[in-house]
């Protein structure tokens, strides 16, 4: 309470330095009774209570180095005042200084790597810390907890490597990784997160180079993904990172967009094969049903015609010539040697050999040559 | 008034000012993460916090340090493991391929003083190292077949980097923690697209393939069944084959004159000219 006090007796005797105030200070002073007014200079002389060391210190400083205000040696406002205030100032700035940098909250995903004039102390759990103020005591939080995701390619597009087999896949897969070491995280590596995009571009290549393309596209996956782990993990851990690779995954293995069609075509033939063969199966069934139907018909007539076989036979005779005959135009020859007059229907007369009519098929034999031999 | 002088504040502010510029340039903290190479008058005197292998952090030379103000100069070099890109450069293999290749190398400022003295600071061993890394990719690579790469001897070809590019930076008193490489792939343009029609006319001859032996597998099958039908038939009929032959004849009159009520095989319209003599007619004679 003492310094703002002091703050505003100074602010206000400045204003009154320079002329009288808008709060018009001569009312108050008169009374001397009422208890004393914060806002109104203390008649000289008559010091309230005991001075203290800052009044004296304000006294001389006036007296002494002030030089008066009117002297015209200074333009800067260089009452007792305005120094109080550079001060209080000057004190707030240092003391938020101090609160900011001593008072250190790490969270429960973050660790705190502190350092001693730049030295490495010690590693602070999560919590509120009191510390040194900086520059003495530095405190950086490190997020250790959080999971961090890197995708491969960024930002989309084709990353286009190459497989064992000397062809190219696309392939898009992401990397997991936290923070295992703050201070190794901190001290060790000058771009950690560049680090780790480099050597999982480079161990997955690496891996890639040591696979078939069949395999890199299907079932070789997973174990892609785990030495793709392993080897990242051996890479970072020879830089002594402090980094600790959670987990990488394919999310996407496919050939290039421009050879896309000719692999999508295989699965095609893949699949027409399949069904080529079903309609062979389906065909196979058909036939086979067929055959064992018509052979059991045949059997079950057998076994009894082996019973009757002459009556059988001519009952199936006449049953059949019935059927047949009934449907036909039939004419019977009674007399033998009785040359019928037969008309086939839908034949032609034999064409004029000079019409040139080629559609019609012409069996009967072209007119002998009259001088020919044959006859 | 040499007491008043004294006492006047702007003396005082001067003279703190002015204690606290001494001050400044005397003491300055180290971090871990940096080395220094004190340089006196630009003679290098010694250095503070120079990297040495299994130090933990801590005992290392890190903290508030001091020096003669405005005498001797600081050179910052970071202890930090650094890198230096080799970028799509092209890089021609022992068979003559043109490839395009993408490394790094990781590296450790192990001798500072050495450093200073022959590449001048941290940018200038980066620039030095840059070149130095293509050359040693460039040997290695020119004596390997591109193929090499593609194998598991790929490591070992990482590791011949390595080793080439440590002889060439030692003179900056650089440690090369790892040479790895990135990409190295077929250029684009041209052989790109060699290998990825490649790989389609590949993809064909398997889909053909595929598509044939499907088609063969149906064949097959439908033979079979064939044959197993011919089998059926033959074990049937086999039982009486006069008696089949007329079976079968009947059968065949009664399709062929369309009295077996198909409608769907279309049939000619049938005269039959008949003998008496025929056995079906024998009974027409009444004899």
């Amino acid at each position: 309470m003492l310094l703002p006090l002091r703050l505003r007796q100074g602010l206000k005797s400045f204003m009154n330095d320079k002329s009288k105030g808008p709060w018009g200070a001569s009312d108050d002073d008169k009374k001397d009774d009422g208890p004393p007014n914060p806002w109104t200079v203390p008649p000289a002389g008559r010091p309230r209570g005991k001075p203290t060391a800052l009044d004296e210190w304000i006294k001389r400083a006036r007296s002494g180095g002030g030089g008066g205000n009117g002297g015209g040696h200074f333009t800067l406002p260089r009452g007792p005042g305005g120094r109080s205030l550079w001060l209080i100032g000057i004190a707030i700035l240092v003391i938020a200084w101090i609160g900011f940098t001593s008072i250190h909250a790490i969270g429960p995903q973050e660790r705190g790597v502190t350092t001693f004039f730049g030295r490495y102390v010690t590693t602070l759990g999560p919590g509120i810390h009191v510390t040194f103020p900086a520059p003495i005591n530095r405190v950086i939080a490190v997020d250790t907890q959080n999971i961090r995701t890197d995708d491969f390619p960024n930002g989309g597009g084709e990353n286009l490597m190459l497989t064992g087999d000397q062809n190219i896949i696309d392939l898009a897969y992401s990397v997991r990784w936290n923070v295992s070491n703050a201070q190794d995280y901190e001290f060790q590596i000058a771009d950690p997160r560049s680090t780790v995009r480099a050597t999982a571009e480079s161990a997955m290549r690496e891996v890639i180079a040591n696979v078939d393309l069949d395999d890199a596209m299907g079932p070789g996956r997973t174990t892609i993904e785990q030495d793709v782990q392993q080897r990242m993990q051996q890479i970072l851990d020879s830089y002594h990172s402090g980094v600790l690779i959670q987990g990488v995954a394919i999310k996407q293995a496919d050939p290039p967009a421009q050879v896309n069609d000719a692999f999508k075509d295989v699965t095609a033939a893949q699949q027409d094969a399949v069904a080529a063969k079903n309609k062979a199966q389906a065909f196979a069934q058909q036939v086979i049903a067929q055959a064992q139907g018509e052979a059991a018909q045949f059997d079950r007539l057998y076994q009894q015609y082996k019973l009757a076989p002459e009556v059988t036979k001519r009952r199936m005779y006449y049953e059949t010539m019935e059927a047949v005959l009934a449907r036909t135009n039939k004419v019977i020859v009674d007399v033998p040697g009785a040359r019928p007059y037969i008309q086939i229907p839908g034949a032609k007369p034999l064409p004029n050999p000079d019409d040139g009519n080629d559609n019609v098929q012409v069996t009967a034999p072209a007119p002998a040559p009259s001088n020919g031999g044959g006859q | 008034m040499n007491r008043a002088l004294l006492r006047n504040p702007v003396t005082i502010g001067i003279i703190a000012l002015a204690a606290l510029i001494v001050l400044a340039s005397t003491f300055f903290i180290v971090p871990e993460t940096q080395q220094v190479v004190v340089l006196r008058f630009e003679q290098p005197v010694r250095t503070i916090n120079a990297w040495k292998a299994h130090q933990a952090f801590g005992n290392t030379g890190a903290g508030l340090k001091w020096r003669i103000p405005f005498v001797d100069r600081l050179v910052w070099v970071d202890k930090r493991i650094l890198d230096v890109d080799y970028d799509n450069q092209q890089v021609l293999s022992s068979d003559q391929l043109r490839l395009e290749v993408d490394a790094y190398a990781r590296f450790r400022v192990v001798d500072p003083l050495k450093m200073v003295i022959t590449a001048g600071g941290e940018s200038g061993v980066t620039e030095a190292l840059r070149p130095l890394l293509g050359t040693a990719i460039r040997n290695e690579l020119g004596k390997h077949p591109f193929a090499t790469l593609l194998t598991p001897e790929r490591d070992q070809l990482m590791d011949n980097i390595q080793a080439g590019l440590q002889r060439l930076a030692s003179q900056y008193g650089v440690e090369v923690v790892d040479v790895r490489i990135k990409h190295a792939d077929l250029p684009d343009g041209s052989p790109l697209q060699k290998t990825l029609q490649r790989m389609a006319t590949a993809r064909q001859l398997q889909a053909t393939t595929i598509r044939a032996e499907g088609a063969k597998q149906a064949q097959i099958i439908r033979a079979d069944a064939q044959a197993q039908a011919a089998h059926i038939f033959a074990d049937a009929f086999n039982q009486d084959p006069k008696f089949y032959d007329f079976y079968r004849a009947m059968q065949s009159y009664q399709h062929t004159f369309g009295a077996d009520g198909d409608t769907q095989t279309p049939h000619g319209t049938t005269q039959v000219i008949l003998s008496p003599d025929n056995a079906y007619l024998k009974q027409f004679e009444g004899k």
